[in-house]
């Protein structure tokens, strides 16, 4: 091996890199961004999460339970509801991840030394959050009922009423086994509609213009909306028969049911498909060559996976990297879909993500427009 | 409508760089008309803006009639061109491209298919028709390009060095069928390097930074210049502008060790 051979290869490589931005900031920002992103977004731990209650007794116990609930700092009591369903209705819409129960008779039979059942509705959709906020608060309830059996010992003695306590029913709604694949797989429908989609689209399109052809087209009669257009509907298609095939593939291997509206569903999803196409086609207006392309979809996409509450939900991230996934459509898009197919919630429980859907679709469908018709002229 | 291109002081300034000078010239229908110059001179900015593709900073002109500003779109539909690199598509054989252009032009049905075959015939191309276009040779890709600027039958032909990098046969080739379609009405604007090639054109004009230096048949600039060949024409302009000197010949080149 002659060494000057090798170092000038070795040089050569780090002059291309220097040159090409885009390179560049993969080398050196991504890292950054990603140990930033993953480091704080990825909790195992479930906090803060939403509560809604519906107390029914009012009294000094109930609202002891309560503040037991608070003190772990895992509950927040954000709604006090006024009823069964509207409980259920706030956990449906995915307001709540959790709903408390307390019956009328709570403080009566507490002190009376029965036991007072009170009861948990869990949203179930989000497996992770899920499992821990069931033994939490099964947990904590268990405690709250030794705390008060402690407590009328030391008033009455040990010759004193029997011990009450409470008994926490928890009910799992949605996904009752707490399965993470029920809530990974409508996911991950939404993830690979998304990644392909970007990545073809981009080429596609940068492709025309990296080979030079675009050059001979441009002085052809063709109009920017042809070939906008005809670009696209190719992708459009596969994106559609991506997302046929991976719904095939889960509701056959994965044995996910869809609860609610198919209609909606497949509504939405041809809805989110053409939102990815028109991320495609900004990324191919922005991008020199098919490798930037590719550099600047997955700049995109990997955030993406970890922002949008794909795995991890998004409640236990802090403020900052919480506040990112609302600028992604594929936070929408999950929530929309997990909430069709696990919950079986129809539009009104989701108006606020399909109108955001909508809205940025239309939005990057525009901006993508503008920007290429500009790098046609 | 005598003349097939007309531009009166066409002007194009990028910034504060000039890359086209108040050109003038009118070429008659049917005429091969040779446009010369070193590169960077301002060709292919002159070739864009008789294309409809770049608008002028100043100054007017017709093409086929056409106002080059306003009629943009109706030029695109009349003029063939083809581009210094190779502007189709690699993967797509010599039919599947053909097919793509004439469809581009609006050609469709039985006349498509006929209009392919005839210029397939035209070009010399139906042996390697499902070829794909990646793999030809040079001579094979400058025909095909060719083929596709001419299946909508333009009026005018516009060729940014057509024979660049083609074998000295291929290019004999090539300017048979450049001077089969001028004798058929056809008029042509070509720009090459080659002064063998603008030797056998009707008009001739040579720019170089941005200026047309001259303009005029090859007997007429013979006569102004007091030259007989057209290369030494070409490097005196080149001389007497830009103050570079050029040793002629190269067996001068070879023999002087200066």
């Amino acid at each position: 091996m002659n060494l000057h051979r090798f170092m000038a290869i070795v040089r050569k490589e780090f002059i291309h890199i220097r040159r090409d931005k885009a390179s560049m900031m993969i080398a050196l920002a991504a890292p950054l961004l990603m140990l930033f992103l993953f480091g704080y977004a990825v909790k195992l731990e479930v906090e803060r999460v939403d509560m809604a209650v519906f107390d029914q007794d009012h009294s000094a116990q109930s609202r002891a339970l309560v503040q037991k609930l608070k003190h772990t700092d895992y509950f927040i009591d954000r709604y006090y509801a006024g009823s069964d369903r509207e409980v259920i209705e706030m956990v449906d819409k995915g307001i709540v991840k959790v709903g408390l129960i307390i019956p009328p008779d709570f403080e009566r039979l507490i002190k009376g030394g029965k036991e007072a059942q009170v009861q948990f509705l869990i949203d179930g959709s989000d497996a992770t959050t899920a499992r821990t906020a069931l033994s939490s608060t099964m947990l904590l309830s268990s405690d709250f009922g030794r705390d008060i059996r402690e407590e009328m010992l030391k008033k009455a003695g040990p010759l004193g009423i029997g011990a009450g306590g409470i008994r926490a029913l928890p009910r799992v709604l949605y996904n009752p086994a707490m399965e993470s694949i029920k809530f990974t797989i409508p996911g991950l429908i939404g993830l690979v509609i998304q990644n392909i989609t970007i990545i073809l689209t981009a080429f596609s399109l940068v492709r025309e213009r990296e080979r030079g052809t675009l050059e001979q087209l441009i002085i052809t009669p063709i109009r920017p909306i042809e070939l906008i257009l005809g670009k696209l509907i190719p992708y459009i298609l596969i994106g559609f028969f991506d997302f046929a095939l991976v719904m095939i593939l889960a509701m056959t291997v994965f044995r996910m049911e869809v609860r609610g509206s198919m209609l909606m569903l497949l509504l939405f999803s041809a809805c989110f498909v053409i939102c990815a196409l028109a991320m495609g086609m900004i990324i191919s207006t922005i991008a020199k060559t098919q490798l930037q392309a590719m550099q600047m979809a997955l700049l995109l996409l990997l955030p993406s996976v970890l922002l949008s509450g794909f795995v991890f939900p998004r409640e236990a991230m802090p403020k900052p990297i919480y506040l990112m996934g609302f600028v992604m459509p594929l936070t929408y898009y999950l929530q929309i879909i997990r909430g069709i197919v696990l919950k079986g919630v129809g539009v009104d429980a989701l108006r606020q993500q399909t109108g955001l859907l909508l809205f940025f679709t239309f939005l990057l469908i525009f901006v993508a427009v503008m920007r290429f018709k500009k790098r046609l002229d | 409508m005598e003349y097939a291109i007309e531009i009166h002081n066409i002007t194009k300034v990028f910034g504060d760089f000039t890359a086209v000078d108040h050109i003038s010239f009118s070429i008659p229908k049917g005429k091969i008309f040779g446009f010369l110059g070193p590169n960077g001179s301002g060709k292919s900015t002159t070739i864009r803006m008789l294309c409809g593709v770049l608008t002028p900073t100043s100054g007017s002109g017709t093409v086929l009639g056409l106002d080059i500003v306003k009629d943009a779109e109706k030029i695109k539909q009349s003029i063939g061109y083809m581009s210094q690199k190779f502007g189709l598509y690699e993967d797509l054989t010599i039919k599947e491209n053909l097919n793509f252009f004439a469809s581009i032009y609006g050609i469709s049905g039985i006349m498509k298919k006929e209009r392919i075959q005839e210029i397939m015939e035209l070009c010399g191309l139906g042996e390697k028709q499902h070829a794909a276009a990646g793999i030809l040779s040079g001579g094979w890709k400058q025909r095909l390009a060719l083929a596709c600027s001419l299946l909508h039958q333009p009026r005018l032909l516009i060729l940014d060095e057509p024979t660049a990098g083609v074998d000295p046969v291929s290019r004999r080739v090539f300017w048979g069928v450049i001077h089969r379609l001028a004798r058929s009405g056809i008029t042509i604007l070509v720009t090459t390097h080659y002064m063998d090639e603008a030797e056998s054109c009707d008009l001739l004009g040579f720019i170089y930074r941005g200026q047309l230096m001259q303009l005029g048949t090859v007997e007429e600039i013979r006569q102004r210049e007091g030259m007989h060949s057209i290369e030494d024409i070409f490097i005196s302009y080149v001389e007497r502008v830009s103050d570079i000197k050029v040793t002629g010949s190269f067996m001068e080149i070879r023999n002087h060790l200066d």
